[in-house]
């Protein structure tokens, strides 16, 4: 079947590493003067030699957001469900090496989270399941997804990679998006951070996003995780597929995020650092490349960077983030993914953006194709 | 010349339409559309609360001038699109609807097959349809010949500012139309807005252009300004252009000699 992986094979991990460390800065300003940019111009934006030119890069970025999506933040937020997980993932909180005690929510304490982030104002979530297929396989996550489509209006999932048709019977549902990061495009140094698990599988997990867009969900979100390799060779794979999908599945959108390492329970030091500068030029470099992607931060990053970054680019945020099941209200102590950075209150958020001139969004979808009884 | 626009049971002073997407903020907005003298502003049915009659958006735009035109933006087929109608109608109690279908998620193009499809339907349920369209000539006929009416044909795609890139293809349409043409999407300046009135459209939207400018009050002032000039133009007949200067008619002259 016709996916990513034929694309992804022709591909050369080491020459692209040194393609993108030998562009120059005329390469550079070849790129930033061309209308349309290429992913080549984007190996010059993501290189080092791009550097003294983030300034640039950033009011290029910041006028093609405002073009095509106005003085506008989409807010949202993640809700944990499980941190039940069978896979080894040596960066994760919830890895099944991590002697945890573990928390899956029910159905009622669900809707006791659920209602907390609606009073909060939030009508976009994003629910959240480490992989343990006994217990919060796809099963649990219909379950929970109907459970929420009356009472929010756009439901998306970070879970364990599904099969086409389980995408397809949680759209019908009421399933927005998708998230699925590859973590590394680096297949070796996948293999040493997945050594066990459904997870180790890693071509299961690079078709994830053909899956996806076979079964007409109607957004997708890439990315990778920034510590484990390379983070611009890891940030061109992502754009490589991030175009091969738009030309493939044009009929679903995109978003990317840009997870950097943060420290959790049992942690592992990034083998890669990946400086603020590094990843401001990066935000920058996928606005230049495609000014309709959409671009999203979390409370993985600090304060002060949020408060400056979204100029630069960035669509989405989320705020007030807890990353334990049962975390807003039924049980703040449980084992949390990984440590948040920015603590501030959603009412503090948002009153940062206004301030700024932004138009805070709330809501931003309706699933008009999901059956009427949500609409009663 | 009786200088009012007549679509559905509605009549309109104004020829800018307007919308409420991409503002940094609904006093903004509100100031920006009452500037303009906009009389009919579309709003995307999936930005807003419609179950609540407090929704930020909704609130600020209940002014006795203002019509709304609840878009269907975020559709992918014909179904959906008459699915989305039908909710507006009950929760914002009007019958009026641009139909937007653009399966295409990165140019938001319109589906031409998906919107001739749902047009005939709603137009069949009573609605007023306000299809956004290529300019293709043939497709606004074939929507004409169902009932829609007016026609919206894209300038260029959809907030990208770059002016009336469809010109050749708009006249024809202008031409052809025996129901209102208004051009949607594309018009970046005042400038593309009164070079498209003076071609002959009807009416034209514009948002994208006023929401995301420095100024947009002064910039919906100067879209009001330029489409009142632009229509003024067309009703007095513009001068024919030239390409030479016609000095004497060396090889007719002859004949008066």
């Amino acid at each position: 079947m016709h996916s990513f992986t034929s694309l992804f094979n022709r591909q050369d991990w080491d020459t692209i590493v040194a393609d993108i460390y030998s562009k120059t800065s005329e390469d550079v300003e070849t790129a930033l003067h061309n209308n349309k940019r290429t992913l080549e111009d984007f190996k010059a934006l993501i290189s080092p030699a791009a550097a003294p030119y983030l300034e640039q890069m950033a009011q290029l970025s910041s006028a093609l957001t405002k073009k095509r999506f106005g003085n506008t933040m989409q807010m949202f937020a993640p809700m944990y469900l499980s941190n039940e997980c069978q896979n080894i993932c040596t960066y994760c909180g919830f890895s099944v090496t991590n002697k945890i005690p573990r928390r899956t929510l029910t159905d009622v304490e669900i809707l006791k989270e659920a209602n907390f982030l609606k009073n909060k104002g939030y009508n976009h979530i994003l629910l959240v399941t480490g992989e343990a297929n006994k217990t919060v396989g796809v099963d649990y996550i219909n379950k929970a997804i109907k459970l929420l489509n009356k009472e929010f209006a756009n439901i998306t999932i970070e879970v364990q990679p599904l099969d086409q048709n389980d995408y397809e019977l949680l759209s019908k549902n009421g399933l927005y998006a998708v998230l699925v990061y590859q973590e590394t495009y680096h297949k070796e140094e996948y293999k040493k951070h997945h050594p066990k698990g459904k997870k180790s599988n890693f071509y299961y997990r690079l078709e994830t996003p053909d899956r996806l867009g076979k079964a007409g969900v109607h957004k997708i979100g890439l990315g990778a995780l920034f510590g484990l390799e390379d983070w611009r060779a890891d940030s061109f794979y992502t754009a490589l597929h991030l175009q091969y999908l738009q030309k493939t599945y044009w009929q679903t959108k995109y978003s990317i995020s840009f997870p950097r390492l943060r420290p959790h329970s049992g942690g592992l030091e990034p083998k890669v650092i990946m400086e603020d500068a590094d990843l401001a030029q990066l935000i920058c470099a996928y606005r230049l490349l495609d000014e309709d992607v959409e671009l999203s931060i979390s409370t993985r990053e600090s304060e002060k960077f949020r408060n400056n970054i979204i100029n630069f680019g960035i669509t989405s945020m989320s705020a007030e983030s807890k990353t334990n099941p049962g975390g807003y209200v039924v049980e703040p102590e449980s084992l949390e993914q990984f440590e948040i950075s920015d603590d501030r209150s959603t009412e503090t958020i948002t009153a940062m953006l206004k301030e700024k001139d932004f138009e805070v969004v709330w809501k931003d979808w309706e699933t008009f194709s999901l059956a009427p009884n949500k609409h009663n | 010349m009786n200088n009012s626009l007549k679509i559905g049971d509605k009549t309109f002073t104004s020829r800018l339409f307007t919308g409420t997407g991409k503002f940094s903020s609904s006093t903004v907005m509100k100031d920006a559309i009452v500037a303009s003298e906009s009389e009919l502003v579309t709003v995307a049915l999936k930005r807003v609360d419609i179950a609540n009659e407090d929704d930020d958006i909704l609130s600020h735009l209940n002014h006795s001038r203002i019509h709304l035109l609840p878009n269907t933006s975020g559709v992918r087929t014909a179904k959906e699109a008459v699915f989305a109608a039908q909710l507006s109608r009950e929760a914002l109690e009007t019958n009026w609807v641009k139909l937007e279908i653009h399966p295409d998620q990165k140019y938001l193009l319109p589906d031409p097959i998906e919107t001739l499809k749902a047009a005939e339907e709603l137009v069949k349920q009573g609605f007023v349809v306000m299809p956004y369209i290529h300019a293709d000539p043939v497709l606004c006929k074939r929507l004409e010949d169902v009932g829609v009416q007016c026609v919206m044909p894209l300038g260029a795609p959809i907030g990208s500012n770059k002016g009336l890139k469809t010109v050749d293809f708009l006249e024809i349409i202008i031409a052809q139309s025996n129901v209102p043409v208004i051009v949607d999407a594309g018009i970046g300046a005042p400038s593309h807005a009164a070079y498209a009135m003076e071609l002959g459209a009807d009416a034209v939207l514009v948002n994208t252009a006023i929401a995301v400018s420095k100024n947009p009050i002064a910039m919906a002032n100067a879209f009001r300004l330029a489409v009142e000039a632009g229509r003024l133009a067309y009703t007095a007949k513009l001068a024919p252009t030239k390409h030479t200067a016609e000095a004497s008619s060396p090889l007719t002259s002859f004949l008066n000699a």
